[in-house]
């Protein structure tokens, strides 16, 4: 029982580095308005560049995700 | 059996027994086994060969009109190719234009095999980092096979980066080192990761949806919103796994 407590609070620990990724995509979004804001006609340039930088940080997230499910399943 | 499963935590919460890492299980449908090695046709082949039919079928029958006004269907068609051929120009120029048919067979496969991975009671077969990271294997390869080719021995100079102090050269270029090795494990972990975890949420959302009886409309709500939102993932990480192929490519085309 008792590892099985450990367990869940393991998982529990491991999501807590979903905070990071948060932080990451909240700064990529608000550097994208931040941007158009100043230069509108930057919109297209930016365009689908946006989406590979919210791709990459958001899988950070998922990588904390990922090591809380290991240990949820796989042990 | 609501008490039992809501307050089993370490279930994952499925209602109904009903395990969020069921759904990626290998099951073989033809089995066949050559000595040690166990090559049995598989519900992730069953899908993959799935994927490329429908590919095929969607690039094959509607452009064997070759209308000069397009139809739907060969709209569609054409777009597809649109998308990958900017995307191949805007990220490694003229000279990646060779290299066209590998990345619009890598991006089709991947977006037909993430969005068919929607579709309830099917198997995602991106959701296994032994599909994933072969394909980015394939990519990492054949990129710094490329480089090698085009600019022989002197593509290590892509590991000094120019205009650097000589002092600090052994840390720069071991760490250029790192980060070029680290490309296909965090193309492979990206898809994979994105696909299993969104599996995995859905799977466990529907389980609270049964477990709560008629309070269960609001996970359910929020069911609808994720599968919007895991759409909107498929494609893009589609999207992103073909980019980043592209712009290692120009890496290797270019040396930066």
């Amino acid at each position: 029982m008792e590892t099985e407590a450990a367990k869940l609070i393991g998982a529990g620990l491991a999501a807590i580095g979903v905070t990071g990724a948060g932080i990451g995509v909240g700064n990529v979004w608000a550097s994208y308005y931040n941007a158009i804001a100043r230069n509108p006609s930057a919109k297209n340039d930016i365009g689908a560049n946006i989406w590979i930088g919210f791709a990459v940080t958001e899988a950070i997230a998922l990588y904390a995700l990922i090591v809380a499910l290991i240990v949820l399943f796989a042990f | 059996m609501a008490e039992q499963t809501s307050t089993n935590g370490g279930d994952g919460g499925g209602g109904f027994g009903l395990h969020p890492m069921e759904q990626f299980e290998l099951s073989p449908i033809v089995p066949i086994q050559i000595g040690d090695l166990n090559l049995s046709f598989t519900n992730s082949s069953l899908w993959m060969v799935i994927a490329v039919a429908i590919i095929s079928a969607l690039m094959m029958l509607p452009t064997r009109g070759r209308a000069l006004i397009p139809g739907r269907a060969q709209a569609a068609a054409e777009m597809l190719y649109e998308v990958v051929a900017n995307m191949l120009r805007d990220s490694a120029g003229k000279e990646g234009r060779q290299y066209f048919p590998f990345v619009f067979c890598l991006f089709s496969f991947l977006l037909i095999g993430n969005l068919q991975g929607l579709i309830p009671g099917s198997f995602t077969f991106t959701s296994h980092i032994v599909v994933t990271f072969a394909l980015a294997a394939v990519v990492f390869l054949g990129t710094t096979a490329i480089g090698f080719a085009r600019h022989g021995i002197g593509f290590l100079k892509f590991f000094a980066p120019e205009g650097a102090p000589s002092w600090s050269l052994p840390l720069l270029v071991l760490i250029e080192l790192i980060s070029y090795l680290s490309r296909p494990v965090s193309l492979a972990l990206r898809l994979f990761a994105n696909m299993l975890v969104g599996h995995a949420l859905l799977k466990t959302l529907a389980g609270f949806v049964f477990v709560l009886g008629i309070a269960g409309v609001i996970p359910l709500a929020g069911l609808v919103a994720i599968t919007a939102l895991e759409v909107l993932i498929a494609i893009l990480q589609a999207y992103v796994f073909a980019i980043l192929s592209c712009i290692y490519l120009n890496d290797a085309l270019h040396m930066h």
